[in-house]
């Protein structure tokens, strides 16, 4: 008489001692919300394949995707939020996530990315790199990923990490430059150009140095007039502000220490 | 010359010497003669050590590495335009040539090159005659005769001095620095391009690949290593974040953006999943050393390529298939992002890279063998043979084994080196660097 094999019997070698066990010891888990979703993940060793694989048949892939989706999202949140991000990381996070993206919703057709309306000629002349560039682009992809369901509750892409009520969503990174044109905004701010410069980052001024979530490269002043958390430059003030520093238009203050 | 060894029948049989380092070893480099070994930390520091004379009076410590120079590369900077720190640690160390008493090596961070000249002082001079021994001047007046400075020994000091630096140069962070056969030049790259500089200038490099988009919202592959061929000064190849290996030849186009071979191997369509692309992303690019082969090393195999044979590797060896059904957790934790480094030895009949759990393998091409091998103070005794470990993937565990999941992923190996004649290796452990060698010789 052959036994039958109970569910007991299928229990994958992996899950037998938590989800805990794949990570080095002394590592902790990001979310421990996560670990709920990792146990189920890691006890259907077939799930993260494409749903084009036969294996994935006995796997829920819509749930499980959701995951991975979400852990994709997370991960593009960390990296971009770098001040200076691993463009490895970033871009294959980015094709995973794309990649997921496509099969989790193969019928709808993928939204293009939008070209940002770019600041004219702020992004071009002030910085080195297009790390400003790039920085937009993944947050438009982001504003395009935020209409697929279940992504409502994670973070919007542009939430400020500064000190709280100072939205720094609209800052565009040009603002990084004007660091250099003197010690304290605060003396710019008191020639009427309060309105302009509002939304500038002081926390660098502030008590603790090189604060790591440095407005500089996460936000962009591309963002639809859609967004709300963020006061808005228009194109007329980012002119002007353009102008102030390629020098055509003096300052209405005269130079400081530090010019 | 190479010399060809044999190795001994059981293969690797090694005993140990091994050094603390104080911060986290980035890289690791053998001389091109073997004697000296450079590494390079996350603090910026560089360490060279050098192989003791052979000595019949002290027959044990033959061939062991010891400390001969210690400097700091680079420090931390900050980039004032961008707010950005500068990371100060050492990406890769590139000896040069000797051509003199006096050793060279290139050393970078993410964005800026340096070359360093490490000399020898043994001797020094007395008797000058315009400044006394304390190196005060003596008054003009003073000096009734004139004498001939003579030169008396002092104990053996290495000096490192900073000869150039090339900056400048880098909007993204740089990977790789390779030295041009030709001795005069070099290549520099990151993650969108690749530089050419000429050793004496500083001022100056010529962009010679560029894959940026114009628009970087179209950006989906980084350039991840390159290297120059070992014996033809106009080829060098480049590897991507997608699998793909290029070689150019310089004299095809001052610019080689087209590549004149394109090396991938096509995706097994029974092992396709969401991280596909992110364990095909090739971490290492290495020549062998005939020039005939290169190979590549991607997240869980090492592939060795022949330069004729563009469709796919002639090889490929499984360093730890076992993670292959843990990729999901590996990329949650970002293990699977981790660049682990190839080696080739000497004779290009053996190839080694790193693992997790301070392990590290071994590949020999000839009799297709190879070997798991730990670095670790526990199980290295000095001068005690390396036992073989191996990882249970599942089922029933046996003796001696270590199962999967018991693995310490933060114990990764990514920097290993081999020395370029003998059976000697460097294993990178973290902060530990062990110097193995082979005790059939």
């Amino acid at each position: 008489m052959s036994r039958v094999a109970s569910r007991k019997d299928r229990v994958p070698r992996g899950s037998v001692k938590g989800p805990g066990m794949m990570l080095s010891k002394g590592l902790k888990r990001k979310r421990e919300e996560e670990e709920e979703e990792g146990k189920e993940a890691l006890a259907v060793d077939t799930w993260w394949l494409d749903p084009g694989h036969p294996a994935v048949a006995q796997a829920p892939p819509a749930v499980a995707s959701s995951s991975l989706f979400d852990l994709s999202v997370l991960k593009l949140h960390h990296s971009l939020r770098q001040s200076e991000p691993d463009l490895r990381h970033l871009v294959l996070v980015v094709n995973t996530l794309r990649r997921i993206q496509a099969s989790m919703a193969p019928t709808a057709a993928l939204p293009p990315v939008p070209s940002p309306p770019t600041a004219p000629g702020i992004a071009d002349n002030l910085l080195a790199s297009s790390d400003a560039a790039l920085s937009a682009s993944m947050a438009s992809l982001l504003e395009d990923l935020s209409h697929i369901e279940g992504l409502s509750q994670a973070p919007q892409p542009l939430v400020d990490e500064g000190p709280p009520g100072r939205p720094t969503g609209g800052a565009p990174p040009s603002l990084g430059a004007l660091d250099l044109l003197g010690p304290a905004t605060g003396c710019l701010l008191d020639d009427g150009l309060e309105g302009l410069f509002e939304d500038i980052d002081t926390s660098m001024y502030d008590s603790e140095l090189w604060a790591p979530a440095s407005e500089g490269h996460k936000s962009s002043p591309e963002d639809g007039p859609g967004k709300e958390e963020a006061p808005e430059l228009d194109e007329a003030e980012l002119d002007y502000l353009m102008d102030v520093l390629v020098g055509t238009q003096a300052l209405e203050r005269p130079s400081g220490p530090g010019r | 010359m190479t010399t060809f060894r044999k190795h001994s029948s059981s293969s690797f049989n090694f005993a140990v010497n091994f050094s603390l380092v104080a911060d986290v070893i980035s890289t690791v480099e053998f001389s091109h003669s073997g004697d000296l070994l450079a590494t390079g930390d996350k603090g910026g520091r560089v360490v060279i050590f050098q192989r003791e004379q052979e000595n019949k009076s002290r027959p044990h410590s033959r061939g062991e590495y010891n400390v001969y120079s210690t400097f700091q590369s680079h420090e931390p900077e900050f980039d004032y335009l961008k707010s950005l720190e500068i990371e100060e640690k050492i990406n890769k160390i590139r000896w040069l040539p000797q051509q003199g008493a006096a050793r060279f090596l290139l050393s970078t961070n993410d964005k800026t090159i340096k070359l360093w000249k490490i000399s020898e002082r043994d001797k020094r001079a007395e008797g000058y005659n315009l400044k006394d021994e304390d190196g005060r001047l003596r008054d003009p007046l003073r000096i009734t005769a004139l004498r001939v400075p003579i030169l008396k020994p002092m104990d053996l000091m290495v000096e490192a001095s900073p000869r150039r630096v090339f900056a400048n140069a880098h909007t993204y962070h740089i990977n790789s620095i390779s030295v041009n056969s030709d001795h005069e030049t070099y290549l520099s790259a990151d993650d969108l391009r690749i530089n050419l500089w000429h050793l004496e200038i500083t001022d100056r490099s010529f962009n010679i690949v560029d894959i940026k988009p114009a628009n970087m919202e179209e950006l989906t592959e980084v350039i991840t290593a390159a290297e120059f061929h070992p014996h033809q000064c106009n080829v060098l190849v480049y590897s991507s974040s997608k699998g793909t290996i290029r070689l150019c030849d310089m004299r095809s186009s001052a610019l080689c953006d087209r590549h004149s071979k394109f090396f991938e191997e096509p995706e097994d369509p029974s092992s396709r999943s969401f991280f596909s692309e992110i364990i095909s992303s090739v971490s290492d690019v290495k020549f062998s050393h005939s020039g005939r082969y290169m190979m590549t090393r991607d997240y869980l195999s090492v592939k060795v390529w022949d330069l004729n044979m563009e469709s796919r590797p002639v090889e490929t060896h499984q360093v730890h298939e076992y993670l292959r059904s843990k990729l999901c957790s590996l990329y949650e934790n970002d293990c699977i992002f981790d660049k682990f480094e190839c080696c080739w030895n000497g004779s290009d009949s053996a190839i080694m890279t790193g693992s997790y759990n301070n392990f590290f393998r071994m590949f020999d091409r000839t009799t297709w063998r190879d070997v798991t091998l730990e670095a670790s103070r526990e199980n290295s005794k000095p001068r005690a043979s390396l036992k073989p470990r191996r990882v249970c993937a599942g089922g029933k565990r046996k003796k001696d084994e270590v199962s999967v999941d018991s693995l310490d992923f933060s114990k990764k190996i990514l920097h290993t080196a081999w020395h370029p004649v003998e059976n000697i290796i460097a294993v990178a452990a973290t902060n530990n660097l062990y110097i193995f060698q082979d005790k059939a010789n």
